[in-house]
């Protein structure tokens, strides 16, 4: 039974999702924020009803801590890599060779004022 | 629609292709009807859920690929050695080095390796199969099926041919419009799924299912570089799964993940799939160093040295595989900082890789080495490997990276470490563990002539390219006629020549020795050299395995069993064996998965759909299967094992 529920739960909150993101007209930030929360929801559906995590009849030995731990140390590394690598470095600010970049645009832009 | 819509038109070297595959296929066709072996095909191969079975199609279709990849790259030698020839045009070109890398990869050499860790690591662990015998079937269907979608590309609708690496956005809707980069897509997808379920499979079968008394630290090494292997797997192959599907929408419907339009991140997809690339270059050569481990310790007749930091190391290797990936695209110009930091983590991976190197020369040192054929390419693998490990290093460099990147340096470099590593490990473990699977050896002389021949051919072939690669030629390019670069190429051209050759005799060697080999009586074939459990089961392995499972509690257990006279079949002790039922299931479920993926290749929706909806229908039919398998009689494993054992 509770597979099922679990299932229709499952199924449920990616139609709510897919919905959100397709066809409603809430603003960008709610939608995404809305998706995490259904995202949430969802692995808890998985590990609560589907995963065994609080059986108690096997005295909660189900719970693979060590696996679940690997799973969240590379989430960490996929979105705090990523972060680090996509977002540093391709604007250097005011120094580096970035700055020279922009010194000759502004360059060149006075020059088509001067024109 | 016309049939000519989605076939490949206009390229001879396409007709002949087609021409002979029709030929091919009509004469297995022929042959399997002549002998009518239709039956015998579906009920003792198709339907199969032995994990020795399904070793063996998945090395035979490995090995298949293995020609196909091999086909390509010859092609590719051609035209390099010979640019003026026209033999092929850039079109051509750019689809054959991408489906060579693909296929060599994700269709030879992980399925190379899953086979044999199919056969042997629940014989090393005293398993009668793996956990989930029905997902070890699934799993080879789906990489089967994924396979020939890939491999029909050529001659339907057209190859992909963005590389391997399938950069966005070039292959995006936009720039690669048609179905040629939909098959990459589909084709990776679907046998991902089969690689991801053999990585819970035996990651559960290991941690599960050993023989009483076996604790972790007295694994085979090959089994523990199975675990490791795995581990890297599940987490590494979902990142696969994500892109490839983003990849897909991006295609198919026309979302904007990777596209330059609309806010899309293209060098998103360089990080996701180097995410997964970098751990998957470990998945293969981790196994690999488990074969070498096992080949090396039975020959040179000792315990591995350091079989704990053996362990340790490969840990070490799985753990820093994951924080390296950066240093596939130093020059997207992340930054000094960012390509520091990746450039530090690289050169550190080569620490334990160095520790493993020193164990595998210490277990040698002062030991009586026997150079059988398994031997010898365990024994080529280490030089040419550290070749490879040392310009790995280079690259390693960010600094230096950005001469060294895309050129034929890092062709050279990841050759060395892909064949000397991973391949000369496939045929190593092939020949080394053939007889468990076939009942009798390959010939020896012709085995050695295998070996020299393609060890020379890839120091020849692949020697000179770095060089080419430090004079400036780009990999990717078709017309290379500089007069610098020619009699370099020229040369590489004539050792893929000698590796062709080498293939070609260990082919033979197959038919050969089927033909002539004597058949092994004893199940310890080398000798009586065999150190772990598998050499402790008869030859041919009974289906059950193991009639009694031995009690395991030290490194190495055969060893002592030998001398006690212990066997794995204790008469007193058999009782009845539970095995899984054989079923069909697997193949139809794959197959309608397959379909469902080629409609989407086409974009032709409602095949997807009825695709889909046929696997929905299957797992259906599956969640209300009870069958539970059956018993094997103890009379019926008495009978066997006395009569295996000439008892
Ligand atoms: C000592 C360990 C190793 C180091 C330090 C290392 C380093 C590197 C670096 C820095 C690159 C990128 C170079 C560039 O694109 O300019 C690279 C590419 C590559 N490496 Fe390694 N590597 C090592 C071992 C391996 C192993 C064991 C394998 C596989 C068995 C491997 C397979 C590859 C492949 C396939 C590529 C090229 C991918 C492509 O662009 O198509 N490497 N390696
Ligand atoms: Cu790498």
């Amino acid at each position: 039974m509770n597979h099922v529920i679990g299932f229709i739960l499952s199924l449920v909150m990616t139609l709510v999702a897919a919905w959100a993101a397709i066809q409603s007209d809430l603003p960008v930030t709610w939608v995404i924020i809305g998706i995490m929360i259904l995202a949430l929801l969802q692995a808890g559906v998985q590990l609560f009803m589907f995963m065994h995590v609080t059986e108690a009849s096997s005295g909660n030995g189900h719970v693979p801590w060590n696996m679940m731990f690997h799973g969240f140390a590379l989430a960490g590394i996929v979105v705090a890599g990523s972060l680090f690598v996509m977002s540093f470095g391709h604007d250097h600010g005011d120094h580096g060779d970035m700055g020279d970049m922009q010194q000759q645009e502004e360059q060149h832009s006075e020059d088509h004022n001067g024109h | 629609m016309h049939i000519t819509d989605i076939l490949v038109t206009g390229e001879p070297i396409i007709y002949g292709a087609m021409v002979s595959m029709a030929l091919g296929g009509l004469a297995i066709l022929f042959v399997l009807t002549y002998f009518k072996k239709w039956g015998w095909l579906w009920r003792e191969w198709l339907t199969s859920v032995d994990h020795k079975k399904i070793g063996v199609m998945y090395i035979l279709s490995a090995l298949l690929m293995l020609f196909r990849g091999g086909v390509d790259a010859m092609m590719m030698r051609v035209q390099l050695a010979f640019p003026d020839l026209g033999f092929l045009n850039s079109q051509h070109y750019n689809e054959i080095f991408t489906t060579h890398g693909t296929i060599m990869i994700i269709f030879m050499a992980m399925p190379f390796l899953i086979g044999l860790m199919n056969i042997i690591v629940p014989l090393q662990i005293g398993a009668r199969d793996f956990a989930f015998p029905y997902l070890n079937a699934l799993s080879f269907w789906s990489f089967f099926f994924g396979m020939a979608l890939f491999n029909i590309s050529f001659v339907i609708g057209g190859s992909p041919d963005a590389g391997w690496t399938s950069y966005t956005p070039l292959s995006g809707a936009a720039m690669s419009p048609g179905p040629g980069q939909n098959f990459y897509l589909m084709g990776l997808q679907l046998s991902g799924i089969g690689t991801l379920a053999t990585g819970i499979n035996l990651m559960v079968t290991i941690l599960k299912m050993r023989a009483p008394g076996m604790k972790l630290f007295h694994m085979p090494i090959f089994t523990w570089s199975t675990l490791v292997t795995c581990f890297i797997i599940v987490f590494a192959f979902p990142i696969l799964t994500v892109a490839l599907a983003l990849l897909t929408i991006d295609r198919i419907f026309g979302s904007q993940f990777f596209t330059l339009t609309g806010e899309g991140l293209p060098m998103m997809w360089a990080n996701l799939f180097w995410m997964w690339g970098h751990p998957e270059v470990y998945i293969v050569i981790l196994p690999a160093f488990g074969i070498f481990s096992e080949v090396i310790s039975t020959f040179a007749k000792k315990r591995l040295f350091g079989y704990n930091v053996m362990v340790w190391s490969m840990i070490v290797i799985a753990l820093l595989s994951f924080l390296v990936w950066v240093h596939h695209f130093f020059t997207m110009g992340a930054g000094a900082f960012v390509n520091s930091v990746f450039s530090v983590s690289t050169m550190l991976i080569a620490v334990p890789t160095g520790v493993k190197i020193f164990n595998w020369l210490a277990t040698l040192y002062k030991s009586k080495i026997e150079f059988t054929v398994p031997m010898l390419w365990s024994l080529a693998f280490i030089p040419s490997f550290i070749l490879g490990g040392v310009t790995g290093v280079m690259l390693g460099m960010a600094a230096a990276d950005y001469q060294f990147h895309n050129s034929y340096f890092l062709i050279a470099h990841f050759h060395y470490v892909l064949i000397a590593g991973t391949v000369f490990a496939c045929f190593a473990g092939l020949v080394f563990w053939y007889p468990k699977m076939f009942g009798h050896k390959m010939n020896e002389r012709l085995g050695r002539w295998a070996f020299w021949l393609f060890f020379f051919g890839f120091h020849v072939c692949f020697f000179p390219q770095y060089f080419l690669g430090l004079d400036g030629m780009p990999r990717r390019l078709f017309i290379t006629n500089v007069a610098e670069w020619l009699p370099l190429n020229v040369i590489s051209t004539v050792g893929a020549a000698g590796m062709a050759l080498g293939f070609v005799v260990f082919v033979y060697n197959v038919y050969y020795s089927f033909r002539y080999s004597e058949r092994e009586t004893t199940g310890d074939s080398w000798n009586g050299n065999g150190r772990t459990l598998e050499w402790a089961t008869t030859t041919p392995v009974p289906y059950y395995n193991f009639a009694t499972v031995p009690y395991v509690d030290e490194i190495d257990p055969y060893v002592r069993m030998k001398e006690e006279g212990k066997t794995t079949f204790e008469e007193d002790k058999v009782k009845p064996i539970h095995m899984p039922s054989y079923t069909g299931q697997p193949f139809i479920f794959m197959a309608l998965l397959g379909l469902a993926s080629f409609g989407l290749i086409f974009e032709w929706m409602y095949l997807a759909v009825f695709g889909l909806i046929g696997g929905v229908v299957m797992m259906i039919r599956r969640s209300f299967d009870y069958d539970d398998g059956y018993y094997v009689s103890v009379e019926e494993i008495k009978e066997t094992e006395k009569k295996a054992r000439g008892l």
